[in-house]
């Protein structure tokens, strides 16, 4: 009998890139529910909307790349950094700003870098930023949470149509308010202190009313990423570790200027980059060394960004400064090979 | 008075270098052209003359000396050139076609039956990878031909032929993995 | 005793075990027709000392040693020499390599056995008897054991000797049944070893999952002093460096062989058959095969040498349904066979058969740097940075990250979500290595013969002119003009032969 030939190993293990990808989404859906309990429809409506646009982009740049279409739109790669974006984009942004990011995302910082595992840096990020620089305002329409004294005040309807076309007689000034960190920043520029700060009722209980239950159900869902080995567990320790360890000295100092560690880590996409965004394997580090250490440093400048720095949360650029530095760290991380001597 | 004190500075910070650089002239000189070795080095070595030079040495020396360019080495291939490239720092470019393709690995074969004992093929071997004397069967040592073929000219009756090397047991080697590099890219 | 040493990465596998180790050891058939081939070893290839139309003995050696990296080869049963030439032969590349091709004459004469007192022996005279009988590791490397016996200054004495009955391939059973069924064997092997190289400690180690065989050797095993040593269920605790680690916590150096640190691995089967030779006069002519996987019945069968995959796979019940591979070694790091025509040789440890619904073939996505091949590698490496330098090609950069270090166990290619085939890209990149290395010196040989014939041809200038020379000055002192008194035109013909015969160098 002939055969076939081909090379070892004859059995592979039942894993493949959609699997991963898929993870990371389920793992993203405690944190959505909470978001569309508190912050409406929007949220979903951003999320459908970024999912479309992100696997048409994708297509037309696969086509036009000449690659196989159902092979790389079935790894679910363009659908979780949708998600990843669209959770991070106010939820009644318009849907100009949501196609700008994702398509931005997508091409830019994806395929034109040569598409799924080439890109230096991370594609949700990409996105975030540039419309963040480009759109500041809409940006920043971050809506007050229900329980905040406002009821859930847009049915599905109106949220559709204000992310549509516009306004439309509905005024977002009652709808929209700044973020816990918004606010801490603000007012810490005006000379109160943390404490007084952190009595209005935008905060809730630990980290800001709404935002909090949202960051549990990250929480949640990056704990299981890391059980099960989705995600690399020096990344999120190394980050928030890094972020509390800084946070924690300089609030030691000034407890009056500089907000508690469990605020900072807590609060705004710390532990949201820290099991989603930073997590990405193909922007981080790729030795377990190297992990800690890009984690510690995303942690760092989120912290430094934070409190010196010119936007209110800085987990989007801490993570692209540290891509930067990611193969730099690859290289003087190697581990000791079996059988030479250490250093 | 600022500008006698920046003209004295910027003077004396090139003094310095100049002394540094002097030294470090003297101290970290090379005895030799280290360049022609490094070029011959990447060269086939296999004394063919199809660059247009007697001897892959001659061709390393003019190289160095800038009359000769690096893409005229036809057994070196596309991948001698980029390997002379990256030494010397310049751009790589496609091997010169006048010369010649690129050809698979070869040996020259004297057919026996035919050789008349001139030792014409001999002389114009360049590494005396051929054996034989006057009147006496020539044959060619294999594992010392370099496939340059100047010896097929010479052969009064055209009895040498090359032949390419096949892949044995012993010298058969895994294959790029192209075809998925190619899914994979 | 003292636990195992864990080494890092390393996988845990299915283990496909009771499908051939609950039966006992099938004895095997002669078949009509043996092809021997004369490469069964790491080394030169054994020397034909038969050719076509000569009658051998069973046990006869066919093919001589040549050299010390090398090992005989011997007629597996008695009958005639059909031809000594090219057959098909169980590698990778589907070329064939040179056979003795034997027609038994069904009479299966041994040649006249004699062993011989190992304890008498000068231990030179012991590894050379061992050369001459073939014996070869047969945990798959099939290097030769009389190198492997001599500690050649790497170190005084052995620390430990260890004997690898690890066996950590899923689907493999071969060394688990001899363990089984010839304890007492193995161990009488081991006393050759250990009387030969003086080892400190000797430790069996054998994977948890085989009771019956770690009860065997233990009760072998008992008033020796020999360790059974069981190890934990893990792919690849069977390497050698990775069981050495787990037994006594040593790493081989980088660049250095393990007797470095007085370690010396053998398999148990090379064991055994190093006893049969040295206390039997038996040479290697035959192994135990593992043959399993989508085969009607699974089981070990005792081979004889040169019997082809295609017979043993008949004495198993044959193929079942929809056969669409067939590897020599394990699922992980075996070879894919062109045909089953092709004949059991040293290196034979197991025929696996695998069928069309447990083969994949899932297409191959972009590297997405997860890093879970570098948590595996039990070797340390860094297997994502190995691929992206073999896959540029860059030769100088791939060694960097110690390419030769890497066992090519497989397990960074079973666990990769891409599916990239990354033991491929190693093997070729550490062919194409080889080449170069191969290409420079042949090169440097090439360079050189040209400079030596530039300098004959000098040579020969300057002595043409030193002889006109010494013609010349009769002439030059004579007012007579006009004189033709130029020099003759070199005789090459006359010239050459002397030349040639002083420069034709014996190449290496």
């Amino acid at each position: 009998m002939r055969f076939k030939t081909v090379t070892s190993p004859h059995v592979l293990a039942d894993r493949s890139v959609g699997q991963v990808m898929r993870r990371v989404l389920y793992a993203m859906t405690p944190g959505i529910v909470a978001l569309v309990w508190f912050f409406g429809w929007g949220v979903l409506i951003n999320l459908a909307l970024a999912t479309v646009v992100a696997l048409v982009a994708e297509a037309a740049v696969l086509t036009v790349r000449g690659k196989p279409l159902a092979l790389y739109l079935g790894d679910y790669s363009a659908v979780t950094t949708a998600w990843l974006l669209a959770v991070a984009l106010p939820p009644l942004a318009p849907w100009w700003l949501t196609t700008i990011g994702v398509v931005s995302a997508i091409v830019i910082a994806k395929h034109l870098y040569g598409g799924l595992g080439y890109n230096p840096f991370n594609p949700a990020m990409v996105g975030y930023v540039v419309l963040l620089i480009s759109f500041p305002r809409e940006m920043s329409a971050w809506l007050i949470p229900y329980g905040v004294g406002q009821p859930h005040a847009l049915g599905l309807l109106d949220t559709l149509r204000i992310i549509m076309g516009g306004t439309g007689g509905i005024t977002l000034d009652g709808l929209t308010g700044a973020t816990p960190l918004d606010v801490l920043r603000t007012k810490l520029g005006l000379g109160l202190t943390v404490t007084e700060i952190r009595n209005s009722p935008v905060f809730g209980i630990v980290a800001g009313h709404g935002w909090e239950w949202a960051t549990l159900g990250f929480l949640a869902g990056g704990l299981w990423l890391v059980f099960t080995r989705t995600a690399a567990w020096q990344i999120p320790v190394g980050m928030l570790g890094g972020l509390a360890l800084i946070a924690t000295i300089f609030h030691l100092v000034d407890p009056l200027r500089y907000a508690p560690p469990w605020f900072q880590v807590w609060s705004g996409a710390a532990i949201y980059g820290a099991f989603f965004i930073a997590t990405d394997p193909v922007t981080a580090s790729t030795t377990a060394r190297g992990r800690l250490i890009y984690g510690a440093g995303i942690g760092v400048l989120v912290y430094i960004i934070r409190s010196f720095g010119g936007y209110p949360d800085g987990v989007a650029f801490a993570v692209l400064l540290m891509n930067i530095a990611a193969p730099t760290i690859d290289l003087y991380t190697q581990p000791r090979v079996f059988g030479a001597r250490s250093g | 008075m600022m500008m006698i004190v920046a003209i004295v500075a910027l003077g004396a910070l090139a003094g310095a270098s100049g002394l540094l650089l002097g030294f470090a002239a003297i101290r970290f000189k090379i005895e030799g052209d280290p360049v022609v070795e490094r070029i011959d080095a990447l060269l086939p070595q296999t004394q063919c003359g199809q660059c247009g030079y007697v001897g892959c040495r001659s061709y390393a020396e003019a190289i160095a000396a800038g009359e000769a360019d690096i893409n005229q080495c036809p057994p070196g291939g596309q991948g001698g050139v980029a390997a002379l490239a990256d030494l010397l720092g310049r751009d790589p470019k496609p091997l010169d076609p006048d010369l010649g393709p690129e050809k698979p690995k070869m040996v020259a074969v004297i057919d026996e039956q035919s050789c008349i004992g001139c030792t014409l093929c001999i002389q114009a071997c360049p590494v005396d990878a051929i054996l034989g004397a006057a009147k006496h069967m020539h044959t060619v040592i294999a594992r010392e031909c370099t496939g340059c073929e100047l010896c097929l000219a010479p052969c009064p009756v055209d009895c040498i032929h090359m032949q390419p090397i096949s892949p044995t047991i012993t010298t058969w080697k895994w294959v790029y993995p192209a075809a998925e590099a190619r899914a994979a890219a | 005793m003292t636990p195992p040493f864990p080494f890092h990465g390393g996988l845990k596998t299915v283990r496909h075990k009771t499908e051939s180790n609950r039966e006992t050891i099938l004895p095997g058939s002669v078949p009509e027709r043996l092809v021997v081939p004369l490469r069964q070893h790491v080394g030169a290839i054994a020397k034909p000392l038969v050719q076509a139309g000569d009658r051998v003995l069973k046990g006869q050696m066919i093919g001589q040693p040549d050299g010390y990296v090398s090992a005989a080869v011997h007629a597996p049963t008695s009958g005639r020499v059909v031809a000594v030439d090219q057959q098909p032969v169980p590698h990778p590349s589907g070329l064939p390599d040179w056979c003795v091709t034997i027609e038994s004459d069904g009479q299966d004469r041994w040649i006249e056995r004699t062993p011989v007192d190992y304890q008498r022996m000068h231990p030179s005279d012991l590894r050379n008897f061992v050369r001459n009988a073939g014996v070869v590791g047969l945990g798959g490397a099939v290097f030769p054991s009389a190198v492997k016996m001599n500690l050649s200054g790497h170190c005084e004495r052995l620390e430990q000797l260890i004997l690898n009955g690890a066996e950590c391939e899923p689907w493999m059973t071969c060394d688990d049944l001899i363990m089984r069924e010839r304890a007492v064997e193995i161990v009488a092997g081991i006393h050759i070893l250990a009387h030969l190289l003086q080892p400190r400690e000797v430790l069996i180690g054998i994977e948890d999952d085989k009771p019956e065989a770690i009860a065997a050797m233990n009760a072998a095993c008992s008033g020796t002093g020999y360790q059974v040593r069981p190890v934990p269920t893990r792919y690849p605790s069977g390497g050698a460096k990775q069981l050495t680690k787990l037994l006594t916590n040593k790493e081989a150096p980088v660049n250095g062989r393990s007797t470095d640190i007085g370690v010396q691995c053998f398999n148990v089967a090379t064991a055994y058959t190093l006893h049969r030779a040295v206390a039997h006069g038996e040479p290697v002519i035959s192994r135990i095969v593992t043959v399993t996987g989508h085969i009607a019945q699974p089981r070990n069968i005792d081979a004889l040498l040169g019997s082809s995959f295609a017979d043993l796979i008949a004495r198993c019940g044959g193929y079942r349904e929809g056969v669409e591979r067939l590897i020599m070694g394990g699922p992980m790091m075996g070879f894919a066979m062109h045909s089953d025509g092709v004949p059991v040789t040293k290196a034979t440890n197991c025929i696996l058969a695998v069928g069309a619904d447990a083969l994949v073939e899932p297409p191959v996505m972009p590297c997405i740097r997860c890093g879970d091949c570098v948590e595996v590698c039990p070797a340390n490496l860094l297997p994502q940075q190995l691929y992206w330098h073999a896959r540029a090609k860059e030769f100088d950069k791939i060694q960097d990250y110690h390419l030769f270090s890497c066992i090519e166990c497989g397990c960074c290619s079973y666990v990769c979500p891409s599916h990239i085939p990354l033991v491929q890209y190693y093997r070729y990149a550490k062919n194409e290595i080889w080449a170069l290395e191969k290409e420079k010196q042949r090169a440097e040989l090439a360079r050189r013969r040209h400079q030596a014939r530039m300098e004959r041809l000098e040579r020969e200038q300057r002595e043409r002119e030193a002889k006109l020379r010494q013609k010349a000055p009769p002439r030059a002192a004579s007012p007579l003009d006009g004189a033709t008194a130029g020099p003759s035109p070199a005789e090459p013909a006359s010239a050459a032969p002397a030349s040639i015969a002083v420069n034709v160098e014996r190449s290496e």
